[in-house]
């Protein structure tokens, strides 16, 4: 007989064996899960989830899809929260810190709690890389979110109304787009694309016998 | 920590650490590769497939379980909607938000089409989101667009459409640019120089990678400028029909609500099926890394209207799926971990191949290793082989797997396994759907007039195999292809009287080849409940 734990889905109970995940439980509960649920491998931030453990006043958050359910587990799901995403055209803001300031700036209004950090479900120090889009670090807000998988608990927990992860958003794009080193040998090779210099290759390819593709491609040489 | 029960094979793997790092593995000859597919890839295994009875692919083999929805009753009877008031009116309408609808919605935008997204989850709920390990792009001074084609049509056992291929590797560096001038951060050096990495069957390092959330740091960039171009996305979403015109033209789809279960119709003068894969069919009774959406219903829209398939018999096993813990059983763990120089180890702590292979023959050997040769290990859910983790920090310097592979740490590091220090058990998950709908170079499908495809529901492009890199390529290259086109052929389309006499054409099909069955589809989701009544 398999051991089972008792778990409280949105305050009811229901016994799910211990070795679930707090997603395939509510599905051996029963629920045909629509939202909050999504890529069921921790990538999509689709299954954020508060809880608490009964007889301890610490609220945890987590992804619904990657973590344990345990005994007098109170659950429940927050498949949807409300950030706030402002739009923007990329080709057009300034590469600075105004550019927060006009965008977000509810993020000077931090008073460093730190909630969000506590909430993280990626175990991401949150207040940090807000701190950094304060001061228009870009690279650095940008290194310190990267994990980030914008569920959202951090938002939902924040006294200022700051939306996190679309502030991280933005300043990945910054980096990206204008303070990583530009690319060489990617540059140059599109310009050799648009110049035709592998379209003979290519055609001879296109022409090619499959025995003699075959030939070709069993005595390649590899790269070490 | 790894209970009792793995112990002994621990200790074996971890003795062996140092000679396995030193030993290179040859590699399979031609000959070897194909004895070891026929004998132990599930492609080959003949009776998990049905043959066709009805469509445009009647007498074809295809999986079980595809066959069954390809055959199924529609959701809707043809008159029971009205088509005469469409809830939306587009130029383009894209269906489905993942990588490739993302991409053609943008260019499809650009172009100064009114374009709009349906999607039966939300934007960005979709295979792109769970990519791990990176991106192909012959970009290197040492590669070139003809190299990337050979290992690519080498890989997909010579079969893949050579002008959807030539597209694919011609564009891809194109895409790459393309990708990072809307702000995607790849892996660089500091001098620019991308770094990149080999993947299973590559003859040159051209893996661009944004650590291993490659496809997540793509698809939320993607997202964010689809936001910002307020395109209309109407998520929760699904498209349950095509529509066509009196002419036979696409001309639309019929929507569901997956909430409340309205149905809706969207008329546009070209569509764009971007609904991607079929992990979630569990085809063979496999788990699969994929998302919670993936259930072939782009194959379905596009057969129910007349559509051809390419190489629907052929699905991809990723070699390494998750095998322990249970909990998450059949996730992809990235070949970018193999690419950082983790071997494939047996129970007793042997190398029992090269571990850059393509991924058919690496996912037929590692079944034949537990199985024929039983020198699987025991995981509960099933057997699995060791990928030796620990290698990569020995090899690339301690530090790397945190640099490198974060997702993959935090993966295991939830169930008390840390990567760096203790291996990991895989084995094969179903993780790619190779065929799908057959399209031209301009991504229009080869016999329905304005209907484009893109992405993961497009056949032929890779052959009957695919790279490990080569399928977030294919959905910027052919999404953002699909959306140019799709968003040009608009301008001159005039579309006639709104129809679904198809759907009524293929049940009266259905009931002519006398199948039974009860099924409809498309399937939209898995069902994973347990109710034990009613």
């Amino acid at each position: 007989m398999e051991k089972t734990v008792n778990i409280f889905l949105f305050g009811k109970k229901y016994e799910v064996p211990e070795n679930l995940t707090i997603m395939t439980a509510m599905e051996y509960a029963g629920y045909q899960l629509v939202r909050g649920c999504g890529c069921r491998n921790g990538f999509c931030g689709a299954c954020a989830t508060i809880y608490r453990i009964k007889g301890d006043k610490e609220l945890h958050a987590c992804l619904a899809c990657q973590t344990k359910v345990e005994d007098n587990m109170y659950i429940a799901t927050l498949p949807f929260f409300p950030l706030v995403k402002e739009v923007y055209d990329i080709e057009k803001i300034p590469v600075n810190e105004t550019v927060m300031m006009q965008l977000y700036p509810e993020i000077y209004a931090c008073i460093g709690c730190n909630a969000c950090t506590k909430a993280c479900t990626q175990g991401l120090n949150v207040m940090q890389y807000i701190a950094y889009a304060q001061r228009g670090d870009f690279e650095k807000c940008a290194e310190e979110s990267f994990d980030c998988v914008m569920c959202g608990v951090c938002s939902s927990r924040c006294p200022a109304g700051i939306s996190h992860p679309q502030v991280a958003m933005l300043a990945r794009r910054i980096n990206g787009k204008y303070l990583a080193p530009g690319c060489g040998h990617l540059e140059d090779r599109v310009k050799e694309i648009k110049d035709g210099t592998f379209n003979d290759l290519i055609e001879a390819l296109m022409q090619k016998p499959i025995e003699e593709l075959k030939e070709l491609y069993n005595t390649r040489e590899i790269e070490k | 920590m790894y209970s009792e029960q793995f112990k002994d094979s621990l200790s074996l793997v971890e003795a062996a650490r140092e000679k396995n790092i030193a030993n290179e593995p040859v590699r399979m000859t031609a000959e070897q590769k194909e004895k070891v597919l026929a004998s132990f890839h599930p492609d080959y295994k003949m009776d998990e497939f049905s043959v066709l009875a009805i469509g445009p692919n009647k007498g074809d083999r295809v999986p079980k379980e595809l066959a069954e929805i390809l055959q199924a009753h529609s959701r809707i009877t043809a008159d029971s909607v009205c088509l005469e008031k469409p809830d939306y009116e587009a130029d383009v309408l894209v269906i489905g938000g993942g990588g490739a609808g993302a991409s053609a919605a943008i260019e499809a935008h650009e172009a100064g089409a009114k374009v709009m997204v349906v999607t039966k989850l939300r934007m960005g709920d979709a295979n792109t989101m769970m990519a791990e390990g990176g991106i192909q792009a012959a970009d290197k001074p040492n590669d070139s667009p003809a190299i990337h084609f050979v290992d690519a049509f080498g890989g997909g056992h010579f079969a893949a459409k050579r002008e959807l291929l030539k597209k694919l590797v011609c564009d891809a560096p194109e895409a790459i640019a393309w990708l990072s001038s809307l702000g995607v951060e790849f892996d660089k050096e500091e001098d620019g120089t991308m770094v990149t990495t080999h993947g299973g069957g590559t003859s040159r390092k051209r893996m661009h990678a944004a650590k291993d959330y490659s496809g997540a740091e793509i698809m939320r960039t993607l997202r964010d400028e689809v936001l910002n171009r307020k395109i209309p996305v109407i998520d929760f979403t699904a498209a349950i029909e095509l529509i066509l015109d009196e002419n036979g033209n696409a001309a639309g789809a019929v929507l569901m609500n997956m909430e409340t279960k309205e149905l809706l119709v969207a008329k546009a003068k070209t569509v764009i099926i971007a609904t991607g894969g079929a992990g979630r069919m569990h085809y063979q009774g496999f788990p699969t890394s994929n998302h919670y959406g993936a259930t072939a219903d782009g194959l379905v829209l596009g057969y129910r209207a007349g559509a051809k398939l390419l190489y629907a018999e052929t699905l991809q096993y990723h070699p390494t799926g998750v095998a322990f813990p249970e909990q998450i059983f059949g996730a992809l763990v990235t070949e970018k971990v193999r690419s950082l120089g983790a071997k494939l180890v047996n129970k007793n702590g042997e190398v029992f191949m090269h571990p850059l292979e393509t991924r058919d023959v690496t996912a037929a050997s590692i079944i034949r290793e537990c199985f024929e040769r039983d020198n699987g290990i025991d995981c509960g859910n099933g057997k699995g082989v060791w990928l030796d983790t620990p290698m990569i920090e020995k090899i690339g310097g301690e530090g790397t797997i945190m640099k490198r592979i974060p997702a993959m740490w935090r993966m295991f590091e939830k169930y008390g396994i840390d990567i760096r220090y203790e291996p990991i058990l895989v084995y094969p998950t179903l993780h790619y759907q190779n065929g799908g709908l057959d399209i031209t170079d301009d991504c229009m499908t080869t016999n329905i007039n304005n209907l484009f495809v893109a992405g993961e529901a497009v056949g032929g492009i890779h052959g009957k195999n695919r790279l490990m890199g080569n399928s977030l390529l294919d959905i910027i290259v052919f999404g953002r292809s699909a959306g140019k086109n799709a968003a040009a052929k608009a301008k001159g389309v005039t579309l006639g009287k709104l129809s679904l006499d198809h759907v009524a054409k293929f049940e009266a099909e259905i009931k002519k080849a006398g199948i039974e069955t009860e099924t409809v589809s498309p399937k939209l989701l898995p069902n994973y409940t347990n109710q034990k009544s009613i």
